[in-house]
């Protein structure tokens, strides 16, 4: 595994808001997005809001010195509370804003019961190894009720984090995606070839040049 | 730098239509429908009465329904189709975000089992004028001649109730309606016609693949592709943007949206958006129009014709939703078989890292394909064919497919995830079989129209898993020849819908004749995937289209020859 690395200095996605790439639909959706602040939860009670932000750390980590987190549990509270929907769900899970209160308790009681804490209270190996116990299926306690762990870990859990994590502009900058890119498209198509208002990765030893031409992408 | 007065899509937010909410008020109403092409500007449109007993009400307006209004229009029969989802101006509606654009989405609840259970509600589910090509990937393949006999001469299967060279005739007006853009010269199978328009220039992921292929003998060529690569009409060439899968806002892509819808409504074709049908009626052992659900209430068209073109998940449970006194099992289900034999396809892939920056969100996504072991049949141990695909998956569907079938989370997938801009795959639609027990059933649950969730069941056989083995083992071992490093294999994904309303020579076996029409229903049709009885290894959008003119085309004769009864 490599380590998590400040891949693209100096590049922000943002910085295009008012570039050809992004044309005035695409403001509005991400202003949108920018505007659900950290705390922000309207579907979620305060028990289980606490439990998810402490999912969340784990299952998207982010740098503990980035300035604006990416407020992944608000995302989520967010997809739940407008009940916006994936389109199918397996025939053992409940309806994702069920299957979410009752996992997010589930995990909850899990932790008091083998630790004596709150979810939130665990330290990261604590949590990690709840986490795996889902995943993993050998998670019993009754408060799951006939909801199979494995499959609310990664048809909940990991769907719904990691779909909130990548849609976030501050995620787009850490992967050097290009972001929103209508009208103006793209032109170097080939290996190795980037446009002026792309990423550029930083190479090992002279992530100068790196830093300068990210400045640019918004010009 | 913001270019502004410029009159693009960029920079002219539409002067507001006060009220204007296309997912909950229809556009297409008094006497006009949005024209797509042109930010604000309408189009006419001709209207019915519901009392009106118009010559054909068409449900569904993607690849088979949209299609199939058009040139039933231009045969001068009068049509209402209608759609779900809402009416979408793609120049002023969508944005280049992935979670926004699931709006184009079929995303009411579907309950999913089975050994292999699918997902739902993305690339497989359109719910918009225009169906699912409004956020397709345009790829734009034929059948391969001997599937349209594959039980004869392949030894699987089902042989479909129809003559590949007229097939082929009708892909290649499908293939000028849409401006193919492709190849000067295509490897595989019997000589066909130049496409209309050039091939697109091939991003890094395509060239990866084409390097793969030649690495391991065997051809390859840039995809044919349906968005332009020159001006067409209102329609730039594609720029390239790479969000071709979740709409594309400059209406280069050629969906039936933007094709063969406008044609509909210039030939005096109503197309009714947000319009749930919920019910077909029957008398006398006919249908008789349809129950739909639109601004607010429950009303009734009368039809002389009623097609259904829903995708088969939608088809079948309305074709199932229907059942009255008269036909106790569902329309069109003597055989027992609407809602059975559903297929999907593989779409299982191969993911490496590469050494020089690949950025594969540039451009459409499958730039190049091989269709090699579609056409070579020799070294198999399984039945059927498969072609493959260059990828360019966005963030979101990187990090679900990393999570999702890579198992990575934590600090393994923000660090994993890193590596976006020096991955390629190869991702494959292969050719999966025939099951019964593989289904659309009805559950007791209801959605937000009042009418049942349909249960979808799937698992694979033997054949699909050896299937599979062998195209993940022959692209991992493409993609290592092309230089890809920590390959893995991605085993869990499926793509493409078909065989719940399938087409055959025989009543028995069969819920539909070669031209669409039921066998049990005279005045009732399918026109879309639903009627494959088998998948081919490629896309269907291409051969969904060309069996829906030929369907046009056979009504039509058989109207005027006496033998379309009542038409």
């Amino acid at each position: 595994m490599h380590p998590r690395r400040d891949l693209y200095p100096g590049y922000d996605v943002l910085t295009k808001r008012d570039s050809p790439s992004w044309n005035a639909k695409t403001r509005d959706v991400l202003a949108e997005r920018l505007g659900i602040g950290p705390e922000k939860h309207r579907f979620l009670d305060d028990e289980e809001w606490t439990t998810l932000k402490a999912v969340c750390d784990r299952v998207v980590p982010q740098p503990a010195d980035r300035a604006d987190p990416i407020p992944v549990a608000a995302l989520i509270d967010h997809k739940l509370a407008t009940g916006e929907h994936d389109g199918y769900r397996h025939a053992d899970l409940p309806d994702q804003g069920e299957a979410w209160r009752r996992g997010l308790a589930a995990l909850d009681a899990e932790a008091r019961a083998a630790y004596g804490a709150g979810f939130h209270e665990l330290g990261a190996w604590a949590r990690d190894e709840l986490l795996k116990a889902a995943e993993a299926g050998t998670l019993a306690h009754p408060a799951w009720g006939d909801m199979p762990t494995a499959k609310f870990f990664s048809g909940r859990v990991l769907a719904d984090a990691v779909k909130a994590y990548y849609a976030h502009p501050t995620a787009w900058s850490e992967i050097g995606f290009g972001g929103p890119a209508s009208p103006r498209g793209y032109v170097r198509m080939d290996f190795d070839r980037r446009d002026p208002w792309e990423a550029a990765e930083a190479k090992p030893g002279d992530a100068g040049e790196a830093i300068t031409q990210n400045r640019r992408v918004g010009r | 730098m913001r270019l502004s007065g410029t009159g693009n899509a960029a920079d002219n937010p539409r002067d507001g239509t006060p009220g204007d909410d296309p997912m909950h008020a229809p556009r297409a109403r008094n006497g006009r429908a949005p024209n797509v092409m042109r930010m604000g500007e309408w189009v006419p449109m001709r209207q019915h009465a519901d009392e009106d007993e118009v010559d054909f009400v068409i449900v569904g307006t993607g690849a088979g329904g949209g299609t199939l209004a058009a040139r039933l229009a231009e045969h001068g029969f009068s049509v209402v189709a209608m759609d779900a989802g809402p009416y979408w101006r793609p120049l002023e509606d969508f944005a280049s975000d992935e979670r926004h654009q699931s709006k184009l989405y079929w995303t009411d609840e579907r309950i999913v089992d089975g050994d292999n259970p699918l997902q739902m509600g993305s690339n497989n589910s359109g719910k918009a004028v225009g169906g699912s090509t409004v956020h397709y990937a345009m790829v734009a393949l034929r059948f391969r001649p001997e599937w349209f006999k594959s039980r004869t001469l392949l030894g699987y299967g089902a042989d479909w109730p129809l003559d590949w060279r007229e097939m082929w005739s009708y892909y290649d007006q499908v293939e000028d309606d849409l401006k193919i853009s492709g190849p000067v010269t295509y490897p595989w199978g019997p000589k066909r016609p130049r496409y209309r328009y050039r091939a697109h220039e091939m991003n890094a992921a395509a060239k990866v693949l084409a390097r793969g292929a030649e690495a391991m003998g065997i051809d390859w060529t840039p995809t044919p592709l349906a968005t332009v690569s020159a001006p067409r009409g209102d329609s730039p060439p594609c720029v390239y943007r790479g969000f071709c899968v979740v709409g594309c806002s400059t209406n280069a892509k050629q969906s039936v949206l933007v094709t063969y819808l406008p044609r509909a409504l210039a030939a005096g074709a109503e197309i009714r958006d947000l319009a749930m049908v919920g019910r077909i009626e029957t008398k006398n052992g006919r249908a008789t129009g349809v129950h739909y659900f639109r601004e607010g209430r429950w009303r009734f068209q009368r039809a002389k014709n009623v097609v259904v073109a829903g995708y088969a998940i939608e088809t079948p449970r309305l074709l199932l939703m229907s059942a009255n006194p008269e036909f106790p099992d569902g329309l069109a289900n003597s055989s027992g078989l609407v809602g059975k034999n559903l297929m999907v396809q593989g779409n299982q892939a191969v993911w490496g890292d590469f050494e020089e920056e690949i950025r594969s969100y540039k451009g459409p996504p499958s730039l190049a394909v091989t269709e090699h072991w579609n056409y070579e049949d020799r070294g198999k141990d399984f039945h059927g064919g498969y072609c493959y695909m260059s990828q360019g998956p966005l963030p979101t569907q990187w990090g679900s497919t990393q999570a999702g079938s890579h198992g990575l989370w934590g600090e393994a997938l923000v660090s994993e995830m890193q590596r976006y801009n020096h991955v390629a795959g190869l991702k494959i639609v292969s050719e999966y079989l025939a099951q019964e027990r593989n289904r659309v059933t009805l559950t007791d649950e209801t959605d937000q129209y009042g009418l049942p969730i349909p249960r979808i069941t799937y698992s694979w056989c033997d054949n699909d898993r050896a299937m599979n083995r062998h195209g993940l083992n022959f692209m991992g071992q493409a993609l290592a020849a092309a230089g890809g490093r920590n390959i893995w294999e991605q085993g869990d994904d499926t793509n493409h819908l078909y065989g719940t309303a399938r087409m055959g020579h025989d009543r028995r076996t069969s819920v539909v004749d070669g031209d669409c029409r039921s066998w049990d229903i005279p005045n009732l049709w399918v026109c879309d995937g639903s009627v494959f009885p088998t998948t081919g290894g490629v896309n269907p959008s291409l051969t969904i289209q060309a069996v829906a003119l030929r369907t046009a085309d056979r009504i039509k004769a058989m109207a005027r020859g006496g033998h379309q009864r009542d038409a």
